[in-house]
């Protein structure tokens, strides 16, 4: 089933999400489309699914149009979605969630499980995706999980699957098996849409690119011709420098150490078990890990917003196992967490305000009780010449900008100040390649001034584009440790390591 | 770091044994105490024996009374909760726990038993059977409430349902007779669960807060109308009630017949709507598709199941079958409406509900725990014991307390329970 997509524009209020986008789907190929967050992506999906209705142009499939009203008719006619968060019932078993919503069924709508089963064996069979139809989705690790729902369109025969950022939960090895079963699923005859912002995974899999970019197609063209360059280029729309420039690491003191650190959660399970760990002055330390494996908790432990039950943590000679998070952040720790909407800024807050939230008490702006607004407003339109904070205005909500100039927004803040040591996680999630570039500088900018960085990312070129040494996490422990000085750490070895194996190798 | 790791794996076992270890020595601690409590407390002065009762001289079949002599029989209790106690403190596994308590508590409910009818004689297929009675209110709430938070609504309507069933049963019974009155009953618990829902899925109002408008709001209406209207024309608070029957054969069986298949309409209905329901949920398309938005609306929702209209339908079923529960008290039982006669039945559904793991037989087998004490305490009052009334009466909440907090630890809702949807 070929789809094609001709002159679709899609608006909200003044924005235009999607301009007059063409595009062209084949059965049998799979088709890479590239594109930053908010490049328009998600909406030209949501057309395909039926879920928005466009504003202008048509969808033809197979050479008619068709027009889709409602969530349920781009499955009906063939266009099936597997999306980044996986709308699997956890508690139900493979075969359930499979067939939920078409389910067979016998008299007084009994459910046929044993047709249900016969059927997911059937698919099994034909794309050898090997997922157990008993299984509770909950007991599955997250690639089989991926396969249900690749299995969920296949069962409602869809022709065309749209991928959306399916890599991003997988390690580096289930990302190839996955990329086993989209080959087979191509052969088949299967029109697959496959959409990232990884560039080498795009070059590895798709036989044709789209890049989109401000809601319009900004390039196509043939991964054997292209180069990652081009691909950065086209979407952002200028050069794009992917290795940050930087010298060898001078390590100097030892800034922060952990050593046997435990946490537990509410059911006394460990979260983090036995973490030793050492960052010194001038050196970038990575931690790799799939999601999940007890990042968050690492971090909260180091930055005091979560107590933990055992071991110790000392900053630059001094223990602050149990020292408060103003105390660690007056001594010169710096945080850019996770979730920024989360805990890094206060959306409703405008610029300035979202500036000062860590030094707002400082002799500097209060005076007393009052807060002294001219200083800060000063202070934070200074912030945003030196980070490229890109806004109108410092009195604007902060959650009017866009992912990019947030981030940089929440970096100027807690780097622009005395700091010893930059705890930063996931520091380029959802935000523009540009402004990725940039934010890595920054890091390493700290780093050459003296300052220890520790960098924790489930993205794993990240990792191994700035760390000078590399731990990796899997199941709540420090499974392996690696040395990447001059990058020569081996990436296989490491994503190894991310899935679990235990050979990790001592540096 | 292989020795790290492999010093992590053992302390978290070790930190998991500790803390079962610590349940089960707490729980063996229980059970001795428990012990303790049968030899001392309840001791029965020596040949005295209790004589409980199996059949009625009127029924078919004739089975002897079942005679316990009462010091023996304690004492082996003892011994009982004893050996389990100890075998607990000193090596109780996890599964362990849980099934010694059970059986621990049924051994002391028994030893309970034989003292206090020590000397006398107590029909035990009666209690049963009242066991039975009035389990059904706490049954039909608890499955009210499973038809409703197994599609995410948190339903603590369900005590105003049965209260304004209760009302309708009266009046509309009253006017036009027990059948009309029951449907009525069944209809205006309907209304309510419609009304819920509209609060909750359309206008997104906190769940609690909307139920508990719901049951203050029935509460002032009927505790009004019942002392302003009922008390001055007292036809309007006269209806019929419906009169237990036999079933044919099975209503003979000694013990059960009497319990199961010798009751009235409520009861039946009870039974029938528990057994319906657990097919309907868990062995029918629609119930599949309920349970999946309960769990996770998005993806019910991108599989295009409407979880609104789920929403809607199952509350306000919910709704119907509290209605009926609540006729329970009027039509099923005397009569007669009283100002909050359900007196937190509805909340005990609710916990029925949860112990029972958001299942219906699980909710129908917590009922009957509740209509067990419930029953004891009405019985024993017959007996005189010199436990005072007083305390008695406090058992089914006492074992409310007794069975959420502490038999069943924690178990899990419906993941979305209580959250509004909202489409993208």
């Amino acid at each position: 089933m070929d789809v094609e997509l001709r002159g679709l524009t899609k608006r909200f209020g003044s924005v235009v999400a999607n301009d007059h986008v063409d595009l062209q789907i084949r059965a049998g190929e799979v088709l890479g489309l590239l594109g930053e967050n908010g490049a328009g992506k998600s909406t030209m999906m949501n057309m395909l699914s039926g879920l928005y209705s466009p504003d202008e142009g048509e969808i033809l499939i197979d050479g008619k149009p068709v027009k889709f009203e409602g969530p349920g008719d781009g499955i009906e006619a063939g266009i099936g979605m597997v999306h980044q968060h996986f709308m699997l019932v956890p508690v139900m078993t493979v075969a359930e969630n499979v067939v939920l919503g078409v389910e067979p069924t016998g008299r007084f709508g009994h459910l046929d499980i044993k047709k249900a089963r016969a059927q997911v064996e059937e698919i099994n069979q034909k794309y050898r995706l090997h997922v157990p139809p008993d299984e509770l989705i909950e007991e599955l690790p997250v690639g089989i999980q991926q396969r249900v729902e690749i299995l969920k369109v296949l069962f409602r025969s869809a022709d065309v699957l749209i991928l959306d950022e399916p890599t991003a939960v997988l390690t580096p090895q289930e990302v190839h098996e996955f990329f086993g079963i989209v080959d087979t699923l191509k052969k088949a005859g299967k029109a697959i849409v496959f959409i990232t912002h990884k560039l080498h995974e795009v070059l590895e899999i798709s036989d044709r690119i789209s890049v989109l970019r401000q809601g319009r197609i900004t390039g196509e063209g043939d991964p054997k011709t292209l180069t990652e360059a081009d691909l950065a280029e086209m979407m952002v729309g200028r050069p794009v420098s992917f290795t940050t420039a930087k010298e060898p690491a001078k390590p100097g003191r030892t800034m922060l150490e952990m050593s046997d650190v435990t946490m537990l959660d509410e059911a006394d399970e460990m979260l983090l078990d036995h973490v030793s760990l050492t960052v010194r002055s001038g050196e970038v330390v990575g931690v790799a890990g799939v999601q999940g494996n007890g990042q968050t908790e690492l971090v909260e432990a180091i930055t005091g917003l979560e107590r933990v039950a055992s071991g110790k943590i000392v900053f630059d000679g001094d223990d602050i196992t149990t020292a408060s998070v103003r105390e660690r952040h007056k001594m010169g720790m710096a945080h850019i967490p996770e979730d920024r909407h989360k805990s890094g800024m206060v959306d409703s807050f405008t610029v300035a305000e979202n500036m000062v939230l860590n030094s707002y008490y400082s002799p500097y702006y209060s005076k007393g009780w009052a807060i002294d607004w001219q200083k800060v407003n000063e202070t934070a339109a200074r912030y945003c010449v030196e980070f490229d904070v890109r806004t109108p205005s410092v009195f604007l909500p902060g959650g009017a900008l866009s992912g990019g100039n947030q981030q940089k927004m929440v970096v100027a803040r807690e780097l622009e100040r005395e700091t010893k040591l930059v705890v930063a996680s996931q520091p380029t999630r959802g935000v523009d390649v540009g402004s990725i570039e940039y934010i890595h500088e920054r890091l390493i900018a700290s780093r050459d001034e003296g300052d220890g960085v520790l960098i924790v990312s489930s993205e794993l070129d990240e990792i191994m584009g700035l760390s000078d040494r590399i731990y990796v996490m899997y199941d709540g422990k420090i499974v392996a440790e690696f040395d990447n000085t001059g990058g020569k750490a081996d990436r296989n070895a490491v994503g190894l390591a991310m899935a679990g194996a235990h050979e990790g190798e001592a540096a | 770091m292989t020795d790290a790791t492999t010093t992590g794996a053992t302390a978290r076992e070790e930190k998991l044994a500790s803390a079962n270890s610590r349940r089960a020595r707490i729980m063996g601690g229980v059970l001795i105490a428990l012990a303790l409590l049968v030899l001392f407390t309840l001791d029965v002065a020596p040949g005295e024996s209790a004589t409980f009762r199996l059949t009625t001289p009127r029924d078919a079949v004739q089975i002897g009374d079942l005679v316990v002599p009462g010091g023996p029989f304690n004492m082996i209790a003892a011994a009982l909760l004893a050996f389990l106690g100890v075998r607990q403190f000193l090596r109780g596994g996890a599964r362990w726990t849980n099934i010694s308590l059970g059986i621990g508590l049924a051994i002391l409910v028994m030893a309970f038993l034989v003292w206090a009818t020590a000397g006398k004689s107590f029909s035990l297929t009666g209690m049963l059977q009242a066991t039975m009675v009035r389990a059904v209110p706490i049954a039909l709430g608890g499955l009210a409430g499973v038809l409703s938070e197994r599609v995410a609504v948190v339903n603590i309507a369900i005590e105003g349902m049965l209260l304004a069933g209760a009302f309708t049963g009266a009046l509309v019974g009253s006017l036009l007779g027990g059948w009309v009155g029951m449907f009525a009953a069944i209809a205006v618990g309907g209304c309510f669960g419609l009304l819920l829902a509209a609060l909750v899925v359309t206008y997104r109002m906190d769940q609690i807060i909307a139920g508990v408008v719901i049951n203050l709001f029935v509460l002032g209406v009927t505790s009004y109308v019942s002392s302003q209207v009922f008390a001055e024309y007292r036809h309007l608070n006269n209806a019929p009630t419906f009169r237990s029957f036999k079933i044919p054969i099975l209503g003979d069986i000694p013990v059960i017949g009497p319990m199961l298949f010798n009751q009235n309409l409520f009861v039946y209905g009870a039974l029938i709507l528990v057994a319906v329901s657990t097919y309907y949920l868990f062995h029918t398309k629609n119930g599949l598709r309920a349970r999946a938005v309960g769990e996770h609306p998005r993806a019910a929702d991108t599989l295009g199941i409407d979880v609104y209209k789920t929403r809607y339908f199952h509350v306000t079923l919910a709704g119907m079958v509290a209605g009926f529960g609540g006729a329970w008290f009027t039509l099923g039982s005397v009569g007669r409406f009283d100002e909050n006669m359900t007196n937190g039945r509805g909340y005990i559904g609710l916990a029925a509900m949860i112990f029972g793991r958001w299942h219906p037989v699980g909710a129908l087998s917590a009922a009957l725990v509740f209509g067990f004490a419930d029953s004891i305490q009405q019985k024993l009052a017959l007996l005189n014991t010199p436990i005072p009334s007083e305390f008695l009466s406090m058992a089914p909440y006492i074992a409310t307390i007794i069975v959420v907090a502490g038999l069943i630890g924690r178990s899990k809702p419906p993941a979305a329970n209580g959250t509004p949807y909202t489409k993208e």
